[in-house]
């Protein structure tokens, strides 16, 4: 048909467009730029808790913005919440269905969320009246498994799913507010920005998006605009991109890592990078420098999360050794 | 059968070019101006940052203090 042609034609024209406009921008790299800064010492964090409690694999963990908190998922059917500094259970909350993948707390403390191959994201109310904690909501219409959720508040969180769309809900009446569509393949994570606007996906289309949560468009893609055919094999490597300048900045990786990076959190300032691995070990890099700095282990499987409280004191790593450990 | 899959292949094609001009008009700034930001955001907060800094133990919340203090 010849209209498809001429579209297939406009595609790879502003494809092209968009790599020659990022490249416009490239008067320098962010390795130039450092060079005048010396690397961050050697950092050096000591366990100081261990949360012992799951009886399985651990897939995710959350802060509370109390920065005391947090909640864990297990394919043991648990979902726990922590006092860290006591390591007291504060809540062991069964699930449903133990295939949990995620779980998230309400910037409020007064929610905890989580979902997995049930493909639904189930809301539970920590504050109920009797001391119960009960299943608030269950948000379906997922047809995938749900692979990452987050709060906005009390009223609304934000999915990511298997079925390649992102979901902006209304906990309130349970429903679908807005559908983030796009991705080309199993959304696996999301990240919210700090003022709430924005949120960031990752996907199995070896893309990332910058969504308008109000708006409900893509605003910016990265990392799926270059052809990626000749690549035959999934080499995993931790990214930095710039939103303003559209585009990589740099790359974090050592010809001594050959596994695959399962999560990342940064420190309050930005300088170091925690990345989880599949190797054990959480390795601390020195953001700007792109330099590995540190080494976390302590874990006897992979670590499957990681999150550093907000008020930057501590890191909690989450493992398939059924631990959570608390790092500074 | 097949006139409603073309029809389809045409919607999908076209929101993806008009969803690729949307992206191509972002404003972009030099990677000179971004690296500057990243650098002077990471070093203005630096002493702020428990995790580069180090913590005291006395200040540290997830540390037993080691003496025990009446107050």
């Amino acid at each position: 048909m010849g209209e498809m042609e001429q579209l297939r034609k406009e595609a790879d024209n502003l494809k092209d467009q968009i790599t020659a406009a990022r490249k416009a921008m490239q008067d320098t790299t962010l390795q130039e730029a450092a060079a005048s800064i010396n690397v961050v010492g050697r950092v050096q964090l000591k366990t100081r808790k261990t949360l012992r409690g799951h009886l399985a694999k651990i897939y995710a963990m959350h802060w509370s913005t109390d920065s005391k908190l947090c909640v864990s998922a297990s394919q043991d059917g648990k979902l726990i919440v922590w006092d860290s500094i006591t390591t007291n259970k504060v809540n062991a909350i069964p699930l449903k269905s133990s295939w949990v993948m995620t779980c998230a707390y309400a910037p409020s403390g007064n929610l905890v969320a989580c979902g997995g191959l049930d493909n639904m994201c189930s809301i539970y109310n920590l504050k109920g009246k009797d001391g119960n904690v009960k299943v608030m909501r269950e948000l379906a219409a997922h047809t995938g498994y749900l692979s990452c959720c987050r709060f906005l508040s009390d009223s609304e969180i934000i999915t990511s799913s298997g079925d390649c769309t992102c979901v902006l809900w209304d906990i309130e009446t349970g429903t679908q507010k807005t559908i983030f569509a796009g991705h080309q393949g199993d959304c696996m994570s999301l990240a919210v920005s700090p003022d709430f606007k924005f949120f960031i996906s990752g996907a199995c289309d070896f893309t990332a998006k910058l969504w308008d949560i109000r708006e409900g468009t893509c605003r910016q893609t990265f990392g799926g605009h270059e052809n990626l055919s000749r690549i035959n094999y999934i080499l995993d490597l931790c990214k930095l991109y710039d939103l303003r300048a559209d585009q990589e900045l740099i790359t974090y990786q050592d010809s001594s890592i050959m596994c695959g990076v399962t999560s990342l959190a940064p420190s309050l300032s930005g300088r170091l990078l925690l990345a989880g691995y599949d190797d054990f070990n959480v390795n601390i890099w020195d953001t700007l420098k792109a330099e590995r700095v540190g080494v976390l282990a302590g874990h006897d499987n992979r670590v499957s999360c990681i999150g550093v409280s907000s008020d930057g004191m501590a890191c909690c790593t989450g493992s398939w050794d059924s631990f959570l450990k608390i790092w500074n | 059968m097949s006139n409603n899959n073309a029809s389809n292949n045409l919607i999908i094609a076209q929101r993806a070019v008009k969803q690729l001009r949307l992206e191509a008009s972002v404003r972009r700034i030099k990677v000179s101006q971004a690296a500057d930001d990243l650098k002077n955001f990471c070093l203005q907060n630096a002493t702020r940052d428990p995790l580069l800094m180090g913590i005291p133990s006395s200040d540290n919340p997830f540390r037993p203090p080691k003496s025990c203090s009446l107050f």
